[in-house]
């Protein structure tokens, strides 16, 4: 469909108005995102301050080295997505399908990786309300925190799975060739949205895993 | 406006950078700051989410409405953390006699 290129809805004065106009919605979208995440990291802010020491211990259960590994694994994903949207714009198609291809295989890294931890957490015993056999002073705290460790990485983990099918799709039409300079609005803003993923575990890494002292 | 093409040399000092400060924010938790601990740790990861949504979210190249809307769901998500977390720290203030 090179229509695309040149097709400009009526409401639009041109092409550029029209891609400002995607991409401010997909900011207001975003926006939305960060008051969902909001609400869950209100809660942790208000936990946390009330049993510090009992956050500080179930911090201390997450495994460090998988949870940087894994922020690694995230932030090299984001580099890759750069790298495929500024393929659409120069109009590479083979950059921009190989970069989103690279991209979802990061993702699925990600989430593998997560599934690793999650496993360990059952085989320690460290799921509140399944199986959770932690003994110490703290317990009750300690369960409250990794509860919000499951809701936290969980939610997030749906938007990994989300943005992984996303990159998909528009990987399928890329290599299809239908983005090129004039039209990539659909590669711009699924970056968007991984790029704000990617931001969520930036943040989600210090108030996690990063709680020794 | 037209779009302004970022170019990849910038990617690669960015992802660089956020690196780096990976490694930094993970190596300052090893070491026992007290409460400046959880400063250091938020200040790294707000320099980063900075760095991802000036270059790679193009945000700095975008225009002035782009920077108001990005801006937005952050200070709305700062109102709701203050707010709530004035409540919860000053409950234990008896600022009314005889209660």
């Amino acid at each position: 469909m090179a229509d695309h290129a040149t097709a400009v809805a009526h409401q639009f004065d041109d092409v550029d108005q029209q891609r400002e106009a995607a991409t401010l919605g997909m900011w207001v979208f975003l926006a939305t995102e960060v008051m969902l995440f909001g609400g869950l990291l209100t809660v942790y802010t208000v936990y946390r301050y009330l049993y510090a020491r009992g956050f500080a211990e179930g911090s201390r259960q997450l495994d460090l080295w998988l949870g940087s590994i894994n922020t690694v694994v995230l932030i090299t994903s984001s580099l890759t997505m750069a790298i495929g949207v500024h393929g659409a714009q120069v109009g590479r198609r083979r950059v921009l399908v190989g970069s989103l291809l690279l991209t979802i295989v990061l993702g699925a890294i990600f989430l593998s990786i997560k599934g690793i931890e999650y496993a360990h957490k059952f085989e320690e015993g460290l799921v509140p309300g399944i199986d959770f056999t932690y003994a110490g002073p703290e317990a009750p705290h300690v369960a409250l925190f990794i509860l919000l460790y499951f809701m936290l990485t969980g939610v997030h983990a749906i938007h990994m799975v989300i943005g992984i099918g996303a990159v998909s799709v528009v990987a399928y039409l890329g290599w299809r060739g239908r983005f090129g300079p004039s039209y990539h609005t659909p590669v711009e803003l699924v970056g968007l949205y991984w790029h704000f993923v990617d931001i969520v575990w930036i943040f989600l890494l210090p108030l996690l895993y990063l709680l020794h002292h | 406006m037209t779009e302004t093409h970022v170019p990849l040399r910038i990617y690669y000092t960015v992802y660089g950078a956020l690196l780096v400060l990976t490694v930094v924010t993970v190596g300052v938790s090893l070491v026992d700051l007290g409460p400046l601990s959880t400063v250091v740790a938020l200040a790294i990861a707000a320099a980063k989410a900075s760095l991802v949504i000036l270059f790679f979210m193009h945000v700095r190249y975008g225009p002035r409405l782009i920077w108001i809307f990005a801006s937005g769901g952050f200070f709305w998500l700062a109102l709701l953390i203050l707010l709530t977390m004035s409540d919860i720290v000053s409950r234990g203030w008896h600022i009314i006699p005889g209660r």
